[in-house]
Parts: structure tokens; C-alpha cells; sequence
């Protein structure tokens, strides 16, 4: 069982609830991967529309755990203040930490990330901070009380899956305790089971879900992915080579000398 | 006094956070909120004096990834 901050999960799968075509094309797909976590905002609410009250009510009815993000957040004040509410409103002392650093890539601002993930972890949360696959800011992470790491794949919502297949898997042999869940640029379900291969814990898939053709069946098959990539990685791979080497056995071979 | 919600100027003739919030239709709604980039907790809304200028932010649960 995948264990985070404590808590037991079976699924292995975290699902972002952004970009669905619908709410309920929203709740088919988180049940149609058995997840039970998914990703949640908070955004500005308007007094007469009330918006985020519906969406929240079709979370509670799902009855999945949440993980809060800070999403947006430029600065360290930000994305402290940002958690902070984000605890009041969702009830947990989770918070999907991100400290955007640059617009085109969303590249995390690992130096504003260690900050504001000491400032909060100081003060109860349990925090799950979004970061590139760089062993030096992952140690200072781990310095300042994170006990979970979120590198990214690739940049958010690109779908081009694991960029730098040596700095993560660095990253993984590096932190062989620690539980590692590539966060960001998945694409599509073999980048997922390359990441479970590779020996990480979880993957969280938003936008290769919610915006493909049919967001249910992909669920479905990212589920699929996640398990087969984990099972293989219990399973022992065997190790690359350059040579071909024959899998039927080569002693009585028919019309040999 | 103005005040700016949500990045919106509002004229409010409430003195305290909560009663803005009452004013602005929130109601029982779930949200959180922040003056000037502070958090608020909902506890202390009542007690929480604005003035002139300002930034309230009331945020709620919004899809996200």
C-alpha cells in the first residue's frame, strides 16, 4: 500500500479534477480509475453565482480524499496564505505545494518551494511540494520536514511524459524511502507505467484524462497502467542490453553439426 | 468606505469582514479569506476591522490539478 503522511491508499493513480468536459464526466472518470485522491483549487468566489459550492458538494459526494494546491502562486506569501485557506476550507493539513517560477514552462521556483515549504511545515501541514527532479532541492525539502516529493515529468499539461529519464531515476535511487510521485506531463498511460517501472510510488494525471477524447475509458486505462507498471516493478525488470540473446534454448537445435 | 473584493471596488457600509461578507450575498457559502494577502480565518472574521483601500479575497473550492 502507497502510504502518505500516514495515510493508506491502494490506489496508486491521483487524479486533478480540472478540464473535464463536465462535472459529471468529472465523477465517472475518478470512479472509473478507483481513485482516492484527487487534486483541488481555490479560486475567487462570487457572492450572487456561488460557483465552488456545487463543484465542492460533487467532491464530498465522491468521498475521495483532497489534496489542495496552491496553484498560481508566484511568491512564498502567496502560496503560505493560499494554504492556509486552503486548510480552513478543505479540512486537511495536506497542500499540494507550488511556487511557480516562470510562465512558459511552470516551472517551480525551487528556491521560494524550500521557503514556503519550511514556513509550512513548521506549522502542522503536510506538505507535498511540487519540484523538478534536482537531488539538492529535493535534500533541502526533505530538511525542512516535506516526507512526500512531487517531481515533475515534464511541464504541466504538455504530455510529453518522463523528460529526463537519468535525473529521475537519480532522484529515485537517491530517495529510496521517500515516497516519490511524478507530478506533472504525463500523457498518455505508458509514460504513467514507465514511472512505476522506474520505481515511483504514484502518478497524478490532470489533463491527459480530462482533455482526451473520452476522459472515462482513459481514467480507465491510466488505472490499468498504474497497476501494471507497479506490478512490474515488484516483479523485478530485467536489465537492458546491447546484445541479442536467444530466449529458446540453442542446445538441440535441429540441422546443427 | 471602498473597499476591493475579489479585485473589484465595493462600496460597503460594514465595518468588519463578516458583516462584508453578509452584505455580499455569502451567506453560509464555504470560503476562506485573506485581507491584504493575510489569511483570515472564519473565527476571527467578526473581529476583523477593514478600512479604506483594503483587498479582501473570498475564495471557495474550484477544480484544480
Amino acid at each position: 500500500m502507497l502510504q502518505l503522511y500516514g495515510t493508506s491508499l491502494r490506489s496508486r493513480l491521483l487524479l486533478g479534477t480540472a478540464r473535464y468536459p463536465s462535472p459529471a464526466v468529472l465523477t465517472a472518470a475518478v470512479r472509473a480509475a478507483r481513485v482516492e485522491v484527487v487534486t483541488v483549487a481555490l479560486r475567487r468566489e462570487s457572492g450572487g453565482e456561488r460557483a465552488g459550492q456545487g463543484f465542492w458538494s460533487i467532491i464530498r459526494e465522491l468521498g475521495v480524499r483532497v489534496l489542495p494546491n496552491t496553484a498560481g502562486c508566484h511568491s512564498v506569501k502567496e502560496a503560505v496564505s493560499t494554504a492556509h485557506m486552503a486548510r480552513e476550507v478543505f479540512g486537511t493539513p495536506w497542500i499540494k505545494l507550488e511556487v511557480i517560477g516562470e510562465d512558459d514552462t511552470l516551472q517551480p521556483d525551487v528556491f521560494g518551494l524550500t521557503e514556503a515549504a519550511r514556513i509550512l511545515c513548521a506549522d502542522g501541514f503536510e506538505v507535498f511540494p511540487y519540484t523538478t527532479e534536482d537531488l539538492v532541492v529535493a535534500e533541502r525539502l526533505l530538511a525542512v520536514g516535506c516526507r512526500v516529493l512531487m517531481p515533475w515529468g515534464a511541464p504541466i499539461g504538455s504530455g510529453r511524459g518522463l523528460n529526463n529519464l537519468f535525473g529521475l531515476s537519480a532522484l529515485r535511487a537517491h530517495f529510496p524511502d521517500v515516497p516519490l510521485i511524478i507530478d506533472a506531463g504525463i500523457g498518455v498511460p505508458s509514460h504513467a507505467a514507465r514511472a512505476l517501472e522506474l520505481g515511483f510510488d504514484a502518478v497524478l494525471i490532470n489533463t491527459a484524462v480530462a482533455q482526451a477524447g473520452d476522459p472515462v475509458q482513459m481514467a480507465a486505462a491510466f488505472a490499468q497502467a498504474v497497476e501494471a507498471g507497479r506490478s512490474a516493478r515488484l516483479a523485478g525488470p530485467i536489465e537492458p542490453r546491447d546484445l541479442a540473446a536467444p530466449s529458446t534454448p540453442v542446445i538441440g537445435t535441429a540441422f546443427r553439426r | 468606505m471602498r473597499i476591493l473584493v475579489n479585485g473589484a471596488w465595493r462600496e460597503t457600509l460594514a465595518a468588519e469582514l463578516s458583516a462584508v461578507l453578509e452584505e455580499l450575498g455569502y451567506g453560509e457559502a464555504v470560503v476562506a479569506t485573506a485581507v491584504n494577502g493575510e489569511f483570515v480565518a472564519t473565527g476571527v472574521r467578526a473581529g476583523t476591522r477593514l478600512a479604506e483601500g483594503d483587498r479582501v479575497e473570498v475564495l471557495a473550492p474550484m477544480q484544480g490539478g
